[in-house]
């Protein structure tokens, strides 16, 4: 893996810019991914936030998913945030009829599970593996994860409230993904995390 | 900006960066207006990215005259029930009570929007004050400015809805673009100047002039119907587009739904446009604007 490694990020839908925008920060050579052929020129793939539905009926119009399958099978390094923790599930609940997904975690990720807009919310959670303080972590009509399968390191949970404890950040091997954005707030760890996991230093 | 949680280490609803998140999270996708649950379906199965819940489409709002009001809620509740993609509604502008009651309603955005009939002549709605996020409508940058300071987490073009005729949206757009430049090109002093002009407040004036783009998502709306609208407002400077009567008031919503979706995404690709603009049957029929009262121009309304 050489020192400079490109990332590419699904520019399907959602909010790809910001994923590009805090890779570059991070010196990486970060492209969007819209066409099949893009992903045979990237490292590793980021699967924005955005609208899980939309974005998983347009990967399969477009002749994504399977490519996406195929790499991420073979062993190319996702991080997903929000809709993209759904996608990298390998079973999801409450997604619409025929949701399909690219999957590769061994875990069931319930959509919307913190509820509609107005119950979207921020708060503190420590991912494990992360120096530092806890992320002001952004919540977004975000899912969480239900159950995971014995290869699956959860990395973080709600720390308070009525959902304290709930699942929000996972590992398995080469896949991470996360319910909340941090995207959004500028703060790079757990993308500089998934850079280093692309250059196999982490 | 006002942040809620800034210093605060328990899980805060309704904070700026939810709410601007939600605004990021629809980018690259189409918003599409439906009447009917059935609709809702057509449009989300063609991959809209949210559904706008509305009684009529403004074509038919237009056509109807009278005062157009907030949509019923159990039309609403109807539109929610159907799909799981995020649910938005009109309020008239400056009607604070129709937004209370559409946030108790669950749905995910608010537009505030000059399509139904204004109910206040000097006031917009205080947005900070919602724990639901606004979108709202501008004509140019300091319609735009005012808005931010005023909480929207969206802009949108105005356009001229219901008209299916996309020339006031590229007026829109082309101005609020044009000015954001501008705003980068002025020193300190200027842009004291800048805000006066606009009637916006600085802190938002200069914050726009640092980042060279609105801090708050920017989208097209207000007369686009064919795929070709579509990925001109995108060419345009819009991170994408709701569709008004455009979809349902065509020969062959499905198929044009979908046609849509494809054009703002590769909006730089004419041969996919050429493509997905094959037979799509009929387009709504339209309204040039100069044969358009003064009385019967939405874009006017909001200030």
């Amino acid at each position: 893996m050489s020192a400079t490694p490109t990332i590419g990020v699904l520019a399907l839908q959602g909010d790809t810019e910001e994923h590009l925008a805090v890779l570059r920060g991070l010196g990486v050579d970060a492209v969007p991914v819209l066409r099949p052929g893009d992903l045979d020129d990237v490292h590793g793939i980021v699967l924005p936030g955005g609208e899980s539905t939309t974005m998983s009926k347009l990967a399969v119009r477009y002749e994504l998913m399977e490519p996406l399958r195929k790499h991420v099978r073979e062993g190319m390094p996702a991080y997903g945030t929000c809709a993209g923790m759904i996608l990298l599930a390998d079973r999801i609940v409450d997604g619409a009829a025929g949701q399909e997904t690219v999957g590769g975690i061994d875990m069931t990720v319930r959509r919307n599970a913190f509820g509609r807009q107005t119950e979207s919310f921020e708060g503190p959670v420590a991912v494990d593996g992360v120096d530092g303080p806890p992320f002001d972590a952004v919540f977004i009509r975000a899912p969480w994860v239900e159950e995971t399968g014995p290869d699956v390191r959860v990395l973080g949970q709600v720390a308070h409230g009525d959902r304290a404890g709930r699942i929000v950040a996972v590992r398995q091997g080469g896949l991470l993904a996360t319910s909340f954005h941090p995207e959004l707030t500028g703060d790079p760890r757990i993308h500089r995390l998934f850079v280093d996991m692309v250059k196999g230093q982490a | 900006m006002t942040n809620t949680a800034e210093n605060s280490t328990a899980s805060t609803v309704g904070t700026t960066r939810v709410k601007r998140g939600m605004a990021e999270q629809l980018k690259n996708g189409v918003i599409m207006d439906v009447v009917t649950p059935e609709q809702a379906k057509i449009a989300e199965d063609a991959g809209a990215v949210a559904v706008m819940a509305l009684e009529r489409v403004p074509a038919d709002i237009r056509k109807d005259g009278g005062v157009a009001r907030m949509s019923d809620p159990d039309m609403i509740d109807g539109i929610v029930e159907a799909v799981s993609i995020p649910v938005m509604a009109k309020v008239r502008i400056g009607h604070f009570v129709e937004a209370q009651v559409l946030e108790s309603l669950g749905v995910d955005f608010i537009d505030e929007s000059e399509v139904l009939t204004p109910a206040d002549e000097a006031y917009h709605i205080d947005k900070w004050a919602f724990t639901v996020p606004f979108v709202c409508g501008a004509t140019n940058i300091g319609e735009a400015l005012r808005r931010i300071a005023e909480g929207a987490a969206m802009i949108r073009s105005k356009g001229e809805a219901g008209t299916g005729n996309v020339v006031e949206a590229t007026r829109h757009m082309r101005s609020i673009r044009s000015e954001i430049k501008r705003l980068g090109t002025l020193d300190e002093p200027e842009l004291y100047g800048a805000a006066k002009e606009m009637r916006a407040p600085f802190d938002v004036v200069k914050e726009v002039a640092r980042l060279g783009k609105l801090p708050v998502p920017l989208f097209s709306a207000g007369g686009v119907a064919t795929p070709a609208d579509a990925a001109l407002m995108r060419q345009l400077g819009a991170e994408s587009v709701f569709v008004g009567s455009g979809i349902f008031k065509s020969g062959d919503p499905a198929k044009r739904a979908d046609a849509i979706v494809q054009a703002t995404l590769h909006y730089n690709d004419p041969e996919v446009i050429a493509k997905v603009s094959r037979g799509l049957g009929e387009a709504m029929v339209g309204i040039n604007l100069d044969e358009l009262p003064d009385g019967q121009r939405y874009a006017g309304r909001g200030w």
